[in-house]
């Protein structure tokens, strides 16, 4: 081999040492099975993709929120003790203190069905099948006024469900109602003339370390 | 606005205090307290004192100087000297019905400088904390790719392109507990959902690139493997601009409780969004709207809507001392200080007012000063014991200034829970005790 070709391999081994550019494979991982995929892929959108096959009722979905659910949700999704309800509150979303539930809330039903499927019942999460999942979704409609007793609810017909805030949600707007927070000019001295305490946390006495005054030196 | 930050100290003693005895009414002020008492730094001369007795901390050996201390071996992973076991993250327990679905507080008063030590760190699961082996973890791509893959701790380790970058991290439901008015005593529980960490890993879109995302996609979902599944949908835009996949904060592995093996890092963003247990990445052409994106992590407004998708913070600050949790403890000089941030860039500016926001003076900026990390600034004062009420507020690189909690309620009214970023008011009565007030 002639001297500069000797070179020429040289270089060639050194470009491998180099990194790689932005985009190119790195032989690193390996390809996900399907198996693995349908594992772990359990994610549900509104338009319906990931709902998997299936169907439950009303009747069935109470049977099992009774057992499984109720100790903290409530025997009628209401929130036992500090626990967060399912069902109500229909109509308090312009409320001074509104009630923001699956019923009152929730703009899509897919969300229900893949956040149980996935989280609840809390402290046993991924253990609903699929049908069990479709009949407490039903039961949760039911008890928020959504449908009647007898409702069947199956990857068929899940689409033509509505919720009743569907239409309650917007986009990020920030940057345009607030626009007055980009201020160009900003007041440095007698901004107000007066300056009043209008509310103090004390009055409240929430913290959870009740604090007796310092001393000054 | 940029660029205004050159030697405040000189326009706080000057304009300042001269504004003050021209301008302020002192039988206006509350309960006749005159803030223009207490001066900035430099107007009133400082005398040392003069003990009577010698001091025996100097005069008698201690034990620490006669005995030996503990070998090396005692402390294989160092903890804080047994005399800072009062700095610890808080929980508020009336917050949440359990604690392995809640939050705690990084005390924010007991810290300095930029970074959050990574075992103050506040914590907030929603399933409790996964203790996961990094041997059995594995990162899974899927969706619109060319070809679904998955990958182990190892192979992350090995990507090229390994990267340290400090963000700040704030839950989006940080100061969520006083959109209605002044509600805890301590810049802990008010401000205490951020934290400052340096991140060690590989860009989200060197590990994107790996499978090969569709022409098609628009939107990420990203996973954690903790028993909430947590999940959150991130606009491509995002996830191909600045965010990443970390292994490591502050030198380290991550704390378990802050996602370890692996988490995302979405700079500027909501802290909901940064998964923790990272095992899965969806490609998507549309948002998944899953219960974090709906349920919660929406802006409920006035008129019955909802903000939804309001991701950037924005910008913010605190006076984190004195506060309630560090009240002021001597008369003559002390340093005032806090943090600010920016979700939409680096924070320009910050200024400082002692008197509920009559007037104002710039901060001294110090340390570094990054985009979308937490920003120490300083306001040296030489207090006389008079009545303050303490407020800062934040400017960022966008021209954005921190608005006032009104400004705020006025278009958010008071039922968002998230997102709130008003000026915070302490008031400092004169035996130095610092309380949550809100003012005119
Ligand atoms: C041990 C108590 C407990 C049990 C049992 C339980 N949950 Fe929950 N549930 C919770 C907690 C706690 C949360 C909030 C979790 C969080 O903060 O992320 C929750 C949240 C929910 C939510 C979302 C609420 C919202 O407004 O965002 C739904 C829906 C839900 N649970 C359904 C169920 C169903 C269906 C079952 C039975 C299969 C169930 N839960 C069993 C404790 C429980």
């Amino acid at each position: 081999m002639s001297r500069s070709l000797k070179l020429l391999g040289l270089a060639l081994a050194l470009s491998l040492l180099a990194f790689p550019a932005a985009a190119q494979k790195l032989n690193l991982g390996r390809v996900a099975l399907p198996e693995e995929i349908a594992a772990w892929d359990t994610d549900v959108r509104p338009d319906g993709l990931g709902l998997p096959p299936g169907k439950g009722s009303v009747k069935q979905g109470e049977e099992i929120f009774l057992q499984q659910c109720a100790s903290c949700h409530g025997q009628f999704g209401e929130g036992a003790g500090r626990w967060p309800a399912l069902a109500g509150g229909l109509n308090t979303l312009k409320a001074d203190r509104p009630d923001k539930t699956v019923g009152s809330f929730w703009p899509y039903l897919s969300t229900v069905y893949d956040y149980i499927r996935r989280a609840m019942p809390y402290g046993n999460a991924q253990s609903l099948t699929a049908d069990e999942t479709y009949a407490i979704v039903a039961f949760l409609l039911n008890m928020n006024d959504i449908v009647k007793d007898d409702f069947v609810l199956s990857k068929e017909n899940f689409g033509k469900v509505k919720m009743p805030n569907a239409a309650g949600f917007f986009d990020d707007n920030r940057e345009v109602a607030e626009k007055a927070f980009w201020k160009k000019d900003v007041c440095m001295t007698n901004c107000k003339k007066e300056v009043k305490i209008l509310n103090r946390a004390r009055v409240i006495d929430v913290t959870p370390e009740s604090k007796t005054a310092p001393k000054v030196d | 606005m940029d660029g205004k930050r050159s030697n405040p100290a000189k326009h706080r003693v000057g304009e300042s205090s001269a504004a003050d005895r021209k301008t302020m009414d002192r039988r206006r002020f509350l309960a006749g307290a005159g803030l223009a008492g207490a001066a900035v730094a430099g107007a009133i001369p400082v005398r040392a004192q003069t003990l009577a007795k010698p001091d025996p901390a100097i005069t008698e050996v201690p034990d620490w100087s006669r005995y030996l201390g503990d070998g090396v071996a005692a402390r294989p992973y160092g903890s804080p000297s047994s005399f800072e076991k009062h700095v610890v993250r808080r929980d508020v327990e009336w917050l949440t019905a359990s604690r392995e679905s809640s939050v705690n507080f990084t005390p924010l008063h007991e810290l300095d400088g930029i970074i959050t030590p990574s075992g103050l760190c506040f914590e907030r699961h929603h399933g409790g904390i996964a203790e996961i082996d990094p041997a059995q973890h594995r990162l899974m791509i899927n969706g619109l790719v060319e070809k679904p893959m998955v990958f182990t701790l190892e192979d992350l380790k090995r990507f090229p392109n390994r990267m340290n970058r400090v963000y700040f991290l704030e839950c989006a439901a940080n100061s969520g507990m006083e959109w209605r008015g002044a509600q805890l005593n301590g810049c802990q529980y008010t401000h205490g959902m951020v934290h400052n960490v340096m991140y060690t890993g590989i860009s989200l879109k060197s590990v994107l690139d790996q499978a090969g995302i569709r022409p098609n996609a628009k939107w990420l979902l990203v996973e954690g493997a903790d028993s909430a599944g947590m999940t959150r949908s991130i606009p491509i835009e995002k996830a191909l601009k600045d965010c990443m996949v970390v292994w490591g904060m502050n030198g380290e592995a991550l704390r378990p409780e802050q996602g370890y093996p692996l988490r995302i890092v979405v700079p500027g963003w909501e802290g909901n969004m940064w998964v923790k247990w990272l095992r899965r990445i969806e490609v998507g052409d549309q948002p998944w709207q899953h219960r974090e994106e709906t349920s919660k992590y929406t802006d409920l407004l006035e008129n019955g809507t909802s903000r939804r998708f309001t991701f950037v913070m924005d910008a913010k600050s605190v006076v984190t001392n004195p506060s309630p949790q560090a009240p002021l403890k001597h008369k003559g000089p002390n340093v005032m200080t806090g943090l600010a941030w920016s979700g939409r860039g680096t924070v320009t500016r910050v200024d400082v007012s002692i008197d509920g926001g009559k007037n104002w003076h710039t901060a001294r900026l110090d340390g570094p000063v990054l985009p979308m990390s937490l920003t120490r600034f300083y306001f040296d004062i030489d207090w006389n014991g008079q009545e303050m009420l303490v407020q800062s507020r934040a400017f960022d690189s966008t021209g954005y200034v921190q608005p006032t909690k009104e400004e705020l309620r006025k278009i958010r009214g008071v039922n968002s829970i998230y997102h709130n970023n008003g000026i915070q008011t302490w008031f400092v009565h004169k035996n130095g005790e610092t309380e949550n007030v809100e003012v005119s």
